[in-house]
């Protein structure tokens, strides 16, 4: 199952050892793309503002408005101006000195697979390249350019939301490092679209630099991979299908941090404490954390993918042949089938090359065990789940193998703020819970519970597959395969915002998770059963327990759902209603279930539903509403509780 | 009335080559001291010694002068598959008096176009299925006669024109049964008469394009219809495969040519009643008989439109800073000049054979040409030419002249002179016998062509080279190869591209195979970058595979509903097309 991987290699340690003055200003002459043809910043902006692409949509709106083709193509050069990068070997260098000082001190090490890197280089040379990190944190394309700039490659472009533009002087900055910038929401405006749209192409195919864009779309607050956003995904391959360019290659990277410089933001926000605005004046507070230690970084740079041979005999190509290609065109559904199997997959090989650290073991084992663990026999249950994580194809990076103990002990104070070893045992840090009012004691304890999430989090899309067959064979209660099998499909779908799975291959996770179990001795399967061993036991249930969070908190949610809410409600008085409800629950004792209160679980929760159709979403002028179907709501929740069998025609061909 | 002796004779492989393109007499070698040399005296080039020909070959391909292969020196008769003609149709047939034959190399000659992989099996193997009998009717009423026999004996029919078909056409199908008789038009070459009054001529379909021009032209008049193989390729046959040539701006293609067509099919004779320039009588019929491929029945005669030989002929080439530009031009030109006055082919003479020759053989003034655009920087790596060729009174021939350079010189291009024009004319014929030299130092090589609209030639042409370059690396070809292109034909809303693809297979087992893998790729990628299946070569068998999706499931039974109406026994059974 464990593949081979690349070696690691730390960065920083030079940087430690010479000036990074002299780093920051070397000789800079980056590969580029064989088919390049140069141009300065501007004038790639004036070529979007006449290319046919923009002038037609620009010429669209004059007639329908009645205004003047000028005032749009006024409007448009503002748009391009607003989102435009202006890339100055000068910003660069200023950042490749400032960060080199911030991160030597805010990390231990800053590992990258550097067979990655030189992978890279080819492909930057051959074809036009999008790089696609995980996202979890503002340090990802920090570092991601700071990388490239280090091993002498071109900068990326890089699609940034817009908030940045606040941060008067970084968001320059940033701009001159070459982020351009997109709005968060522009999907009505089509001036914006089309203007965004033919940018990003031009970019590509011009061979200017690489674009560098998230799938997720935002930072993930639970460090557990988002579902993809389709739209600049859709855009950057655009120019492939319309065969502008002749190929386009997909390289995704994965970015892993020991510790996340946001985590106790992330916890707030999740709770529902605003964030704060992206501001200079913000970030220049944050410098307090850079007295903190943030341990190691891991980025490792995947295989790039090449666009033209996932499309080979996927892509019909009469729509593009048929209509000029400069029109705007709907893709054709198997083009959007296309691209979300593209993104999916993108996402999953992030997945796969995530590196986990033993904190992220330690976190797993402690969730189980609260309220206080023995430090032995976390030690001990530490590297049992090693064993497992890996037999799951878990990408593990021991520190220079460190006995377990140590290796335990320094997450432990490397996490010093979300646990502690008190007494031979170890504890979460959820501080004030003797004192205080019970409000305050459930909150604090929320919040060490979220925080800690977060680590183990980063387990759940290696372990979800096995994990969902475990849930599934407990809440059946059933050793018939055919059982197991629809429960575990259920499941697929209600958590399929939840957890990244390829669309449409049910029964293919399913023989997966089953597989890995068999693997693991955890079962035993025949034709048409599938039953635990003796020893297996422990396996499922510690598998089922670590997913107890999901579960549970989704019938929570849903229980909201179907008594507590109005029929009719909009997403910003459902998120406080279900925040409410929970907290009561938890106030009083009749729950445990904290992390129900995290707003991530609970869109995703209603999403679930709307996807299962039981709550039906409307798109009004002031956003979204939700119209629930409570029987259907019940129905499911009725399935969930396993008081009446899965009903769904699931039971494919097993 | 008109009737002239043609130029062929019945046993047309003494004057061509049986085993590659054109005359015997005429190819090009390697002399004692090594340096490239065409032979024969029938092209200008004739006698010429390319000096830098043979450092070009090496240096392209990778090729050399001592790793030769040969080609087997003749025919072997006891390899060739033997005749079975059952001896009541050879006594009907003898009745008729039409000329026949069974003799082994006249089969053999008629059994292939000239495909590479046919050629290579000419050269080293031998085909599975040939004609079993080759016939040499001399007019419409033989052909009917022909026709009638073999709907009686259940024959099966595979026209023969001039056999220069390179879409597998004319190869027998492997698991035909039946006695496979070669129609070979050759015979009926006369013109049978001359309209002054209304410039159309009727002619006899097995005429070969340049005995019909010298022999129009001894009246004073040209079709003007030149596709490049017009020195072999007959009247009947372009009728057949829709053919295209490169005067087209000026005179049209074959279907704006043709005025009628008398066709024999098992039905019976199909044509018009009258010969008028346009009808509207439904769905015109010329167009199931044009690009039919010999899957419906023989052309017999045509009337094809004349016209009085140009008064005034001017060549002319210009030269552009690189392919981009050219386009860019030659679409301007498209758009902007009339388009009844000129023609135009664009050449990216990167690694183009074509430059070998120009600079280096004949083309002194090119030569000197080359060396001051250098000075106005001019990349020689990447600059192209195009050549043109206008046509008509002088007045107006002059006026477009002048209209063409200026619209040049705004995309940069730099007028290049009358005699590179005219050189890359006659360099047009020439092309084609190089393939043979290649063959014999292990470079195979084919040229295939397509149609696209003119804001995707660019596109199509990089990604379509690039294919190339890449399935070669993919297949194990161990050389670079030469993958290049051309813009052949203008049209208000497209252009016509021709491909030049060959590579050196030494350390290949299999290069046919590997060939054809590539080619395919190729067609793929011209289709996905919305070109065309074929501009005017065809579909044959070779591209049979695309049918469908080209002209959609509908479409393609329309033209099945119309083969099983006209031939239901499949007579002409050549299995091309459908």
């Amino acid at each position: 199952m464990s593949k081979k991987r690349d070696e690691f290699e730390d960065i920083l340690e030079e940087r430690r050892l010479s000036s990074d003055l002299r780093y920051a200003m070397k000789c800079y002459t980056p590969v580029i793309y064989k088919g390049l043809s140069p141009c300065k910043p501007n004038a790639i902006k004036s070529a979007v503002l006449q290319s046919e692409q923009v002038q037609y949509v620009i010429k669209q709106l004059a007639k329908e408005m009645g205004e003047s083709p000028d005032i749009i193509q006024e409007e448009a050069t503002e748009i391009l101006d607003e989102m435009g990068h202006s890339m100055q070997l000068g910003a660069v260098r200023f950042f490749a000195f400032t960060l080199s000082k911030i991160f030597k001190q805010l990390f231990q090490r800053v590992c990258v697979n550097e067979e990655g890197m030189q992978r890279l280089q080819h492909a930057i040379q051959e074809h036009p390249v999008v790089l696609l990190p995980s996202h979890r944190s503002y340090v990802d394309f920090l570092m991601l350019s700071y990388l490239l700039y280090t091993y002498d490659l071109a900068l990326p472009v890089i699609a940034a939301g817009i908030d940045f533009l606040g941060m008067k002087i970084v968001g320059e900055l940033l701009r001159r490092a070459g982020a351009f910038f997109m709005r968060r929401s522009f999907g009505g405006n089509r001036l914006y679209w089309a203007v965004f749209a033919e940018y990003v192409k031009t970019m590509l195919r011009s061979g200017y630099a690489p674009i560098e864009f998230f799938l997720e779309g935002t930072r993930s607050r639970t460090a557990k991979t988002l579902t993809p956003k389709f739209g600049l995904l859709s855009i950057v391959m655009e120019p492939f299908f319309k065969r502008e360019v002749f190929d386009t290659y997909l390289v995704p990277i994965s970015i892993s941090y020991e510790r996340i410089l946001e985590e106790s933001l992330y916890a707030y926000e999740l709770l529902g404490v605003p964030k704060p605005k992206e501001s200079t004046s913000g970030l220049l507070k944050a410098r307090r954390i850079l007295s903190d230690s943030f341990g190691t970084i891991h980025i490792y740079v995947g295989q790039p993918v090449s666009l033209r041979t996932l499309a080979s005999g996927r892509i019909n190509r009469c729509p593009y042949n048929l209509v000029p290609r400069h029109l705007p065109q709907k893709p054709s559904e198997d083009i959007q089938e296309f691209v979300s199997d593209v993104a999916y997959k993108m996402e999953l090989l992030q997945i796969e090359n995530m590196v986990l650290s033993p904190w992220v073991l330690v976190a797993a084992v402690l969730l189980q065990n609260l309220p206080a663990m023995d430090f032995e026999l976390l030690i001990e249950k530490t590297l049992w789940l090693k064993g497992l994580t890996q037999t799951f194809g878990g990408f593990i990076e021991w520190p220079d193998n460190l006995c377990a103990k140590k290796a335990v002990m320094s997450g432990l104070t490397l996490h010093s703020n979300i646990a502690r070893l008190v007494d031979g045992h170890v504890v979460l840090n959820d501080k004030g819970v003797e004192d205080g009012a019970v409000g305050e004691i459930v909150f604090k304890r929320a919040l060490a519970i979220l925080m800690c999430a977060t680590y183990r989090n980063q387990l759940l899309n290696v372990f979800v597959r096995p994990s969902l067959v475990a849930v599934a064979l407990q809440m059946t209660r059933s050793f018939r395969k055919e059982e197991v099998y629809s429960c575990f499909s259920f499941l697929r779908d209600v958590f399929s915002d939840e957890f990244i799975f390829f669309p449409g291959i049910s029964l293919k996770d399913f023989e997966e998770g089953c597989f890995l179990l068999t693997k693991c001795d955890a079962i035993q399967t025949s034709q048409q059963e599938i039953y635990p061993t003796d020893k297996g036991s422990v396996i499922v249930s510690f598998l089922s327990t670590m997913f107890r969070p999901f579960v549970e908190g989704y019938q929570l949610i849903f229980r909201y759902l179907s008594k507590e809410t109005k029929e009719v409600f909009t997403e910003k008085q459902f998120i406080p209603g279900v925040r409410n409800f929970v907290f009561q629950l938890l106030e009083k004792g009749n729950t445990q279930c904290y992390e129900a209160l995290s707003s991530d679980m609970q869109k995703n929760a209603l999403a679930a539903l709307v996807q299962l159709g039981a709550v039906k979403k409307k798109k009004m002028s002031n956003g979204f509403t939700y119209n629930v179907n409570q029987e259907a709501v019940n129905k499911i929740l009725d399935m969930f509780d396993a008081r009446i069998p899965v009903q769904k025609p699931v039971a494919a061909r097993l | 009335f008109c009737i002239c002796k043609s130029l062929w004779v019945y046993n047309m492989q003494e004057l061509l080559k049986w085993n590659g393109w054109g005359y015997n007499d005429s190819k090009f070698i390697f002399n004692k001291k090594g340096q490239a040399e065409f032979t024969g005296k029938r092209y200008r080039l004739g006698g010429m010694v390319l000096p830098t020909f043979k450092e070009w070959i090496e240096k392209t391909f990778g090729a050399s002068l001592e790793h030769k292969t040969t080609s087997r020196a003749s025919l072997n008769v006891n390899d060739v598959p033997p005749s079975i003609v059952n001896e009541e149709f050879l006594q009907d047939l003898r009745a008729t008096k039409i000329s026949y034959s069974q003799d082994a190399e006249d089969r053999v000659f008629r059994a292939h176009g000239h495909c590479l992989h046919e050629i290579f099996v000419l050269r080293e193997g031998m085909f599975k299925r040939i004609p079993d009998i080759v016939v040499w009717p001399v007019c419409h009423e033989d052909v009917v006669k022909i026709v009638e026999l073999a709907c009686k004996h259940n024959l099966c029919i595979i026209p023969f024109g001039g056999g220069t078909s390179v879409s597998s056409a004319l190869e027998c199908p492997e698991e035909e049964k039946r006695t496979i008789v070669s129609l070979d038009t050759s015979q009926m070459n006369r013109i049978l008469w001359i309209d002054e009054k209304n410039l159309t001529a009727c002619v006899e379909a097995g005429i070969v394009g340049q005995d019909l021009e010298k022999q129009l032209a001894e009246s004073g008049f040209c079709t003007g219809h030149e596709p490049d193989s017009m020195e072999f390729s007959s009247l009947g046959g372009w009728v057949a495969t829709r053919a295209s040539g490169m005067k087209k701006n000026i005179y049209g293609n074959i279907e704006d040519l043709v005025i009628h067509i008398k066709m024999v099919t098992p039905r019976g004779i199909v044509e018009k009643n009258c010969q008028v320039p346009r009808m509207s009588t439904g769905p015109d019929i010329h167009h199931f008989i044009m690009g039919s491929e010999g899957t419906l029945g023989v052309v017999t005669e045509v009337t094809i439109k004349i016209r009085p030989l140009p008064e005034y002929q001017k060549y002319g080439s210009v030269v552009f800073p690189n392919f981009e530009r050219g386009v860019a031009c030659l679409r301007e030109v498209a758009k902007q000049v009339k388009k009844s006055w000129m023609l135009a082919s664009l050449k990216n003479t990167n690694f183009s054979t074509r430059r070998v020759l120009m600079v280096q053989c004949f083309w002194q003034l090119i030569t000197k040409g080359f060396l001051s655009l250098q000075f106005k920087g001019f990349d020689p790596n990447i600059l192209c030419v195009a050549t043109l060729l206008f046509e008509g009174d002088r007045e107006k021939v002059l006026q477009h002249e002048k209209q063409v350079y200026d619209i040049a010189t705004k995309f940069g291009g730099l007028a290049a002179g009358e005699d590179n024009g005219q050189r890359g004319y006659m360099l047009t014929f020439v092309i084609a016998y190089l393939r043979d030299l290649g063959l014999d130092y292990y470079v195979i090589g084919e040229s295939f062509e397509t149609s696209v609209p003119w804001d995707r030639v660019l596109d199509l042409c990089r990604n379509v080279k690039e294919r190339i370059v890449r399935e070669c690396k993919e297949k194990g070809v161990q050389f670079a190869p030469l993958s290049t292109c051309r813009v052949t034909q203008t049209y208000d809303a497209g252009a016509c591209v021709y491909f030049y693809f060959a590579f050196n297979y030494r350390g290949i087992s299999d290069p046919i195979h590997v060939y054809e893998q590539i080619e395919r790729a190729a067609r793929e990628e011209i289709l996905a970058n919305g070109g065309s299946l074929s501009h005017h070569h065809g579909v044959g068998k070779l591209r049979k595979r695309w049918m469908k999706e080209s002209i959609s499931d509908v479409g393609l039974g329309m033209l099945r509903s119309v083969k099983e109406y006209v031939d239901p026994n499949n007579i002409f059974g050549n299995k091309n097309l459908l």
